[in-house]
């Protein structure tokens, strides 16, 4: 891809992107979000058209159309948002639009036959052909993907975040598999935020900055910083700010019969590590009464707390949801909508609100926490998602929230708008005069390390001791969270 | 920079406003100028107010993400229990609170099924559609109910005397627009209407922030019944009857006009003086039809595609944005 320009409006999304793929090699694709990274993948996949610019795949002048020319052109798309028929076989959802035919029927035979094929040359011949695609796990569905991918003949495969839905052993797993894709002699364009993957999968990587492909590398010739240098063109000094943490008195205190008891001091942030599925968010999820677990019993404050969301709140426990779309934000309501209203009453007296007391109390959070938008009364659907998740964090201050759980807080965002939250993280325990405490849910565990005090492991439902962050590392977090 | 997103939102109301404007442009340039006189404009308005008044209720309905079917027959319903209340000579002010009292009950009726017994509003409704209207039926032993007498109740949609010309519209059209200054006050400023908006827009983050959405569910239809109460008050000022058949698909008529003024039938999204234009689009083209002598078949196919258009217009446009 050469020179490729694309525009929406007045909005320059791609300013010439040059982007070399060799045969056989896993070639990341790294940058902000609004870098222009799904854009160019769109072209390249053919769901949009560029403005200028020229592509080739085996040196042959490639302009797809539309997605369906660029599959038959060899290139395919695995997104983040998988895109399987539920309710359809394995077999039937890999050979989509290919079926094999017998005349003018659909030779069911051979289709599961090839599917079965394909999947066990991918190591999943355990994977039921004629199972709907709906019952299958988030990794095996992406192992569908991928499969269809390869019966279409794809020599080309993007994989767009792979890992955001993934547990940590069917991210293993993906990677060797990306590996042995490779070493087929596929070539495979990796986009993730998470420069660890990148790391370990890729040969090259090519980074976007606003629409334009700023450099090159060798992955093996450039550290992490000068990766991140150059995504947001400044230096970050420090990914993980850490001031001097004093503990005050235990706010939280989580017991569950059977398993484990949690303490969360004030000043203090606390993580809880585990793998998806071990029951870290539902642990969460139950201290805020959004889920139950029989037995449990949260103390606030030394109180004994009914748990429903509502009374949580008004206890100063704040909740940020792992899910934004679904259950996180009301995406066609207002950025001040969003922030205020937990705590709506506060803008005005029995049952009013006034709309200028909303401005004025998000503006405020707009500033503080920089999140780009329009103004307060902006939709918060129209955000990028690290600004979204700004708000969404917002709302518990403007709560007076004393204790923030936060589940998954950075979960697909681009890395300024994780250093921003990690900052503010820092900012909210260490606070002079009103320090909060922060127990926070994450499975990428060079966060937790980088911002947390202790950390609390969930295994099969267990909860383990906390653990000074001194004491651990990602090794020994990853063997108690997998109980070895 | 918020002021660019304000300014939006009111071109996004003129739209349907500057829709309204041509429709009834239209039907002048047709020829016959009846409707732009005032016995025209009048006629308008006193279909538009029964309408309108429901699809006031049916705006908080919808926001919240919920749909009422049953609001024609709540309407027919409210109408006759209007209707006989009055002829009995019972005293305005409990007539009309008695009146309001049964379409409250009917949507507690309805907004307890699907708030306890968690049923889908679609399915609940549909079948309070035919329970109302059984009920309504029965309540006036399938026979309209003449009120023609009951001047004080006539006096809202009936044309208007010489010596009130100075009020331009019936005093129903004017208590149509107070009730919509209300509804915009209450759905705007306060934290209930905050709080219909979140229910609609996504119900999992309301209750996340610990928004009451069981308790915000049952008011919102409760308002719908309140309203369509008032509506059936209306209808039996209009025609001076309460008639257990009558308002028959006028759900369908005040679900299009929320529709058409802009509301998202997913929830999250409406205004009531969008709706309230919406209601004017269809009694416009309803009377514009009649005046022009098209026949009923033809009307009924041209107030389709209109609606089907408004909508589609509507969507292309947010598309754009």
């Amino acid at each position: 891809m050469r020179g490729i320009k694309k525009a929406f409006g007045a909005q320059v999304a791609l300013a010439g992107v040059s982007l070399k793929l060799l045969p056989g090699e896993v070639h990341a694709l790294v940058g902000e979000n609004g870098a222009g990274k799904s854009t160019l993948m769109k072209i390249l996949s053919g769901a949009y058209q560029p403005d200028s610019g020229e592509m080739w795949v085996d040196g042959k002048s490639y302009a797809p159309a539309n997605p369906s020319e660029a599959r038959r052109r060899g290139v395919g798309m695995i997104y983040q948002e998988l895109s399987i028929a539920p309710h359809l076989s394995v077999a039937e959802n890999i050979f989509l639009g290919i079926e094999p035919r017998n005349g003018l029927l659909i030779d069911h035979a051979k289709m599961r036959a090839e599917a079965n094929k394909t999947l066990s040359s991918l190591g999943h011949g355990n994977i039921d052909v004629n199972e709907p695609a709906g019952e299958l796990s988030v990794s095996q569905q992406q192992i569908v993907e991928i499969a269809r991918a390869l019966s279409m003949g794809c020599k080309i495969i993007v994989f767009d975040e792979p890992t955001s839905s993934l547990a940590q052993a069917d991210v293993e797993r993906l990677f060797d598999l990306i590996d042995t894709l490779a070493k087929r002699g596929l070539s495979i364009i990796y986009i993730s935020h998470f420069l660890e993957e990148v790391r370990r999968l890729t040969s090259r990587l090519t980074i976007l900055r606003d629409g334009a492909s700023v450099a090159v590398y060798e992955t093996k010739s450039i550290d992490d910083a000068k990766i991140v240098a150059e995504m947001v063109g400044r230096e970050v000094k420090d990914l993980y700010p850490r001031s001097q943490r004093t503990l005050g008195p235990v706010l939280l205190e989580a017991t569950i019969p059977g398993s484990g008891k949690l303490t969360l001091r004030r000043g203090e942030v606390v993580g809880l590590c585990g793998l998806v599925g071990a029951g870290r968010t539902e642990f969460l999820r139950a201290i805020f009464g959004l889920d139950t677990i029989e037995g449990k019993n949260v103390l606030v404050n030394g109180a004994q707390k009914t748990s429903d969301p509502r009374s949580n709140w008004q206890a100063h426990l704040g909740f940020v949801s792992e899910n934004r779309k679904e259950e996180g934000l009301a995406l066609d309501l207002s950025i001040g909508d969003n922030v205020c209203l937990p705590a709506l009453s506060k803008l005005g007296k029995v049952g009013f609100i006034s709309p200028s007391q909303r401005s004025q109390h998000t503006a405020r959070w707009i500033t503080d926490f920089g999140i780009r938008c329009q103004g307060p009364d902006q939709s918060i659907g129209n955000l990028s998602g690290g600004n979204q998740q700004k708000a969404a964090i917002a709302r518990l201050l403007e709560a007076d929230c004393d204790i923030l759980l936060l589940d998954e807080p950075t979960r697909g965002i681009d890395i300024a708008a994780k250093a921003k939250i990690y900052e503010v993280i820092n900012r909210l325990v260490t606070d002079p005069k009103n320090p909060k405490a922060v127990l926070m849910v994450s499975s990428y565990l060079p966060e937790l390390l980088g911002v947390c005090d202790r950390i609390a492991t969930v295994c099969r439902g267990q909860l383990s001791e906390a653990v000074p962050v001194a004491e651990t590392n990602s090794e020994k977090l990853m063997r108690a969270a997998t109980g070895n | 920079m918020s002021n660019t997103n304000s300014t939006k939102k009111i071109l996004n109301s003129l739209g349907t406003f500057i829709a309204l404007v041509a429709i009834w442009g239209l039907f002048l340039g047709l020829g016959n100028s009846a409707i732009g006189s005032a016995e025209g404009i009048e006629s308008i308005v006193q279909q538009t107010v029964v309408i309108g008044i429901a699809a006031i209720g049916m705006t908080f309905i919808i926001i919240s993400a919920g749909i009422d079917l049953s609001i024609g027959s709540a309407i027919a319903l409210c109408s006759v229990v209007g209707a006989k209340l009055a002829v009995a000579g019972t005293n305005p002010f409990v007539t009309v609170s008695v009146t309001i009292i049964s379409g409250l009950l009917i949507g507690l009726f309805i907004g307890l099924l699907v708030v306890r017994a968690k049923l889908i509003p679609f399915i609940t409704t549909l079948g309070t559609l035919l329970i109302l209207r059984g009920l309504a039926l029965a309540l006036a032993n399938s026979q309209p109910i003449n009120a023609q007498d009951a001047n004080w109740l006539r006096f809202w949609l009936n044309s208007l005397p010489d010596d009130m010309k100075f009020l331009i519209i019936p005093p129903g059209g004017w208590l149509m627009i107070v009730l919509a200054l209300l509804a915009t006050g209450v759905l705007r400023f306060t934290v209930f209407g905050r709080h219909v908006f979140a229910v609609g827009s996504n119900e999992n983050t309301a209750r996340l922030c610990g928004v009451a959405v069981d308790r915000t569910k049952l008011f919102v239809y409760m308002i719908g019944g309140a309203f369509a109460a008032l509506s059936g008050l209306m209808l039996v000022s209009y025609q001076g009857q309460g008639d257990p058949t009558g308002a028959t698909g006028y759900e369908l008529d005040s679900i299009a006009a929320v529709v058409i003024g802009g509301a998202s039938l997913n929830g999250g999204i409406g205004s009531i003086f969008g709706s309230l234009i919406g209601a004017l689009i269809i009694t416009v083209i309803r009377t514009g039809c009649t005046l022009n002598g098209i026949s009923e078949s033809t009307t009924r196919i041209i107030t389709g595609a209109i609606i089907v258009t408004a909508v589609a217009i509507d969507r292309l446009r947010q598309r754009s944005n």
